[in-house]
């Protein structure tokens, strides 16, 4: 299964973590350093695949955001390159040509749409359309505009 | 505590109830994006707009003073409020600050109604909660109202969270709670009715495989079973029928039958890979159908490979070959069918010179573990050339690191010098992330097969010369310790240390390798003037005063020994001790050798120098120490066996890694050099004794011609047990040390061992052995010796003790000749040939004619005769390369004078070899055993 995700941009800025088993904050913020800088000083047009520790690493960029995914040692790195690519396509469709800018003001739905897709460190529903139908469903559930809008900002 | 399924199985069982119980919308409703927190979009742009760091932190600081205020206020906050605070925390935090509130408020919006302000407060839980804290009970309240209020989204966004933060505890407190839902849930009355209610998880996910309707469902369904099944592979063994069935269905599906499941012209290849990796805890099906099922969806997969690709986008490539990666693993798993391994082979050999680098990197990979199976390592080890080709092609370390794991995995005794070749020239340029792996990797190589140990010598001592700062201590206690063990290499690696010892600029640890070295085997490079005692003394001391602490302290050890080894360079060393530098240096280590070697050398006598500097005794040969590290290094799993025994069938190789500590030295070191191997499975040991451990009627005598000219080193060594022997001779009798080494870390019961002596001597163990031998530990035995009339037969040593439960039994021939009763004879010319004319009746004279089995070397025949226990005559020979030696076999009836003389022939690489002694039977066993030596 998948260990942990973490989304960062090139100036080693994190966006997201995702963190599939539990795992002591101490570690964690090692973690998140040793992949930046492992991953943001690989050259252009080099694998996207690293060893680390007894960890498989899968990274991909896409425009400024590196995408870097943590596997275990059983599992297939040229599918898990399709997993980031399929949670970009997610993201794509959910805000419509996606970027850096839409993951940071709207974190919390990043995260909504990879608990879609994702779940436990293993793939929860490969097929695009259901994801997006899921994704569109809980939308519906939120209240609307005029009724925050109402309400103070701070 | 512990009766519930595991984290991992409770999180893939909501995985499956997650796809079960969510039930999609028809109609497509009108997206609305994002709730609006304009609050939360305000400080985020507010944060952006910082324009330094301390700007940042100031935002931060007023924006958690004013949440906080807004939490402990008086006013009851509304639910939106709550809300937009808890998630501007979690922003906060998210740029890396700790927050140390709010989590009270996070866990309230847990029971609000409203669907946001839930989600937020489960969101805020599972990225920032941890699975200790106090509040857990609350979190597991609210997540217990969820899922059993019957409202389908209520019930999804708590088994996330508790996937989410996927804890021990919290997989315990829903340990019951949700197999109860998932077999109760509508996705079973949709399936299939259930009668096996005992065994629910696992009826469920195997009628979910076998009759599951849509793909999603039936891929968490997978990843369960083969979670379950590496538990208990047996609850599950219908699985693998099922699972070929479902993967045979999607391997000859047209695409269009699979709909939203394929992903850029590819069928499912989440579910294929998952079906692959469930087949992968299994053998290979006994079933011929079925396994003639799965044979032909492999080759079917194998045969895709070579179709044109129906996109030219990477997402189709990476799909299509992911499943075929998995198929070579289950091929590989298998290791049963030679010709799809020869395929699987085939393949990976394409993906070799493939233009996309992650396929090369990919094949490399996968090759590693082809290797290791008996059916292909022929056919990798073909692809040798392309390998080393990548190695200094690739311009990816990654890639490169991974073409050096398969060399290591491909290397046998068949390639392994041009591996290692290829692999100390890489390291002159490899990046300095990988180098110490590299070195460690040659080193075990080297070790492994090295059958020329002269090969292994230069090769440890090039690694030094490229990459000295990453050879560590194990790599170069290592070499030392074989050195010590085989006394066929000693000569020379005492000349080629010399030799590299006298580059201007050599590495430390050259240095020490050198200082060691020497000071044990010095003198058998000392007949030569260029390394002459003085020569090699000066050669080393001038290194002193560049080298740290440690390493001088090891020269100083080598000093103290030199003065043991050559008498006539006692004044010089003894001067250098005495010098104010030496004596009164600031370092207490130092100091004190410098002190108590000078006293040593002033007050012992020659005798006591010599016992005291005895050349040390054999190492115990355990696993050896670098692969140990090397295996730290990679973890276990990454290290490809290379063991010679290769994987059989479904090969589950074990390596025992259990690190002992080092037994008690067998005698004190002076050099302080504890090379603490560990103990343990021996993948290496082997270099020592190739066999392993015979049947109880055969006498192990494979050890016995090395103790001819040499008292010490290890008799014996298999898996469990190492028998190190030391002794000494005085006239008749002699003493004989034994020391048995348990490898294992577990105990020997009532281990016993016993000698049968042939007539002629008389054998005396001094006291029994105690019955139990602890994991790791060493004991010792005492054997008295005399010897009553010349022999031929040698004692046995019979060794029995229970390890786990069997009765093993050893026995071993005991390296007792009659050579060890010699006393050295001196005598000049003239006596020599008279007593020689004297003893030149036919019968007193043996003669023996043989090729040289060893490189001819002066100085290593000098100190063989002199191990074989004659005195070593000079000058007596009219021609100068003959050898001629004298001495006299102490037996109680009677004593035996010997003559002996060695003529080399260097051009036809033979020797002639002649006894005369008194006694006929004499002459011809001293013939015997030393015709063995050359």
């Amino acid at each position: 299964g998948m260990r942990f995700l973490l989304l960062f941009s090139r100036q080693g800025r994190l966006r997201l973590q995702k963190w599939f088993t539990p795992t002591p904050e101490r570690e964690k913020k090692k973690i998140i350093r040793d992949m930046t800088t492992m991953v943001l000083a690989r050259k252009p047009r080099s694998c996207n695949f690293l060893h680390w520790r007894d960890l498989k690493i899968v990274y991909k960029r896409y425009a400024s955001l590196y995408f870097c995914l943590a596997l275990e040692d059983q599992d297939n790195e040229l599918l898990a390159l399709e997993i980031l690519h399929r949670y970009v396509e997610l993201l794509d469709k959910y805000f419509g040509n996606v970027c850096e800018l839409d993951i940071i003001f709207n974190f919390e739905k990043a995260y909504f749409i990879l608990d879609e897709f994702l779940m436990g460190g293993e793939i929860q529903e490969t097929s695009k359309q259901i994801v997006n139908r899921s994704i569109e469903a809980s939308d519906m559930l939120q209240e609307t505009m005029e009724e925050y809008m109402s309400k103070p900002a701070f | 505590m512990g009766r519930g399924p595991s984290p991992l199985t409770q999180r893939l069982l909501l995985l499956l109830l997650r796809r079960a119980a969510s039930a999609a919308p028809d109609k497509m409703p009108a997206v609305s994006k994002g709730d609006g927190m304009r609050g939360l979009a305000v400080f985020i742009s507010d944060i952006r707009n910082c324009k330094s760091k301390e700007a940042e932190i100031k935002r931060i600081n007023k924006e958690l003073a004013n949440i906080r205020s807004k939490f402990k206020g008086d006013k009851a906050l509304d639910g939106y409020s709550k809300k937009k605070y808890v998630c501007k925390l979690l922003f906060i935090f998210l740029l890396g600050h700790d927050i140390d509130f709010g989590h009270m408020e996070a866990v309230n919006l847990l029971s609000s109604n409203k669907y946001t302000e839930k989600q937020i407060g489960y969101l805020f839980i599972s990225v920032l909660v941890n699975s200790n804290s106090d509040l857990i009970r609350l979190i597991n309240n609210g997540i217990k109202n969820d899922l059993t209020s019957r409202n389908p989204t209520f019930m999804n966004l708590a088994l996330h969270c508790i996937a989410n933060v996927g804890s021990r505890e919290m997989a315990e407190a829903f340990a019951a709670e949700i197999p109860r839902i998932l077999v109760a849930g509508s996705v079973i009355q949709l399936l299939a009715p259930l009668s096996a209610a005992d065994q629910p998880i696992r009826a469920v996910v195997l009628v979910v495989l076998h009759h599951g309707q849509r793909e999603g469902v039936v891929t968490a369904a997978t990843s369960l079973i083969t979670t379950l099944a590496q538990k208990s592979p047996d609850d599950f063994k219908t699985s693998v029928s099922l699972a070929v069935a479902r993967l045979s269905r999607i391997v000859t599906s047209a695409s269009i039958d699979l709909q939203d499941y394929t992903y850029y012209f590819v069928a499912a290849p989440w579910l294929s890979v998952k079906l692959l990796r469930l087949l992968q805890c299994y053998p290979p099906p006994e079933d011929a159908a079925l396994r003639g099922r799965l044979t032909e969806c492999l080759e079917t997969i194998l045969n895709k490979a070579q179709e044109p690709p129906k996109s030219k986008k990477v997402q189709h490539s990476n799909a299509k070959n992911a499943v075929l990666f998995e198929a070579i693993s289950l091929i590989i798993h298998h290791d049963s069918e030679p010709t799809l391994l020869v395929r699987a082979c085939n393949q990976l050999g394409q993906f070799l010179q493939h233009r996309e680098t992650n396929l090369r990197y990919l094949a490399l990979e996968s090759m590693c573990t082809l290797a290791s199976s008996e059916f292909s390592h022929e056919a990798v080890k073909t692809h040798i050339e392309t390998v080393i080709n990548a190695l200094k092609t690739e311009r990816d370390v990654s890639v490169r690191q991974r073409a050096v794991d398969l060399l290591y995995a491909m290397c046998d005794r068949s390639n392994a010098k041009q591996i290692v070749a290829e692999m100390l020239s890489y390291l002159e340029t490899a990046d300095y992330s990988i180098r110490e792996e590299i070195v460690l990797k040659v080193a075990i190589l080297a070790e492994k097969y090295a059958v020329d140990y002269t090969w292994y010598v230069d090769t440890i001592l090039n690694l030094i010369r490229i990459a000295g700062d990453y050879v560590s201590d194990e790599v170069w206690y290592r070499v030392i310790q074989i050195v010590i063990n085989r006394d066929d290499v000693q000569g020379y690696a005492a000349k080629t240390v010399f030799e590299a010892l006298q580059a201007p600029a050599c590495h430390e640890n050259l240095v020490k390798v050198g200082g060691y070295i020497l000071g044990e085997f010095g003198n058998l490079i000392a007949g030569d003037s260029r390394s002459s005692p003085l020569v090699q003394f000066n050669l080393l001391h001038s290194k002193f005063h560049l080298c740290s602490v440690p390493t001088r302290a090891l020269l100083l050890s080598a000093y103290i020994k030199f003065i043991n080894l050559f008498p006539e360079v006692k004044a010089t060393i003894q001067e250098v001790l005495r010098s104010d530098s030496q004596l009164r240096n600031a370092d207490v280590e130092l100091q004190q050798r410098a002190v108590e070697y000078l006293r040593l050398s002033c007050i012992a006598s020659t005798d006591i120098l010599a016992t005291v500097l005895e050349e040390m005794p054999p190492f115990p040969e355990r696993e050896s120490s670098i692969l140990a590290k090397l295996k730290r290094k990679k973890g276990p799993g990454n290290l490809p066996d290379i063991d010679d025994t290769r994987r059989s069938v479904n090969g589950n190789t074990e390596h025992n890694n259990n690190n002992t500590e080092t037994t008690a030295k067998v005698s004190s070191d002076l050099l302080a050099l504890s090379p603490a191997p560990s103990a343990g499975a021996s993948l290496l040991v082997d270099v020592f004794s190739e066999s392993s451990a015979p049947a109880a009627a055969d006498v192990y005598e494979d050890n016995f011609a090395r103790f001819v000219c040499k008292n010490n080193g290890v008799l014996y060594e298999n898996q469990l047990l190492q028998i190190g022997l030391k002794s000494e001779y005085r006239q008749n009798l002699g003493r004989m040390y034994v020391f048995y080494g348990n490898k294992t870390s577990t105990q020997f019961l009532s281990f016993t061992a016993s000698v049968g002596s042939p007539d002629p001597l008389n054998t005396h163990i001094l006291h029994p052995v105690d019955p139990t031998v602890d994991g790791g530990a060493q004991v010792q035995q005492i054997l008295n010796i005399e010897c009553l009339s010349d022999f031929t037969e040698a004692p046995v040593l019979n060794i029995q003790f229970r390890y786990g439960g069997t009765l093993q039994s050893i026995a071993v021939k005991l390296p007792i000749m009659l050579n060890k009763f010699f006393q050295p004879t001196e005598m000049m010319s003239q006596d020599f040939f008279q007593r020689w004319k004297q003893l030149g009746a036919p019968q007193q004279e043996v003669q023996k004619i043989f090729k040289a089995k060893h490189p001819m070397d002066t100085e290593v025949t000098k100190a063989k005769i002199i191990g074989f226990g004659a005195a070593l005559l000079d000058g007596v020979d009219p021609n100068p390369a003959n050898f001629v030696g004298a001495g006299v076999i102490h037996t109680k009836s009677t004593q035996v004078g010997c003559l002996l003389r060695l003529e080399p022939n260097t051009q036809a690489q033979m020797y002639r070899l002649t006894l005369r002694t008194s006694r006929d039977s004499v002459s011809q066993r001293l013939c015997d055993l030393l015709s063995e030596q050359f």
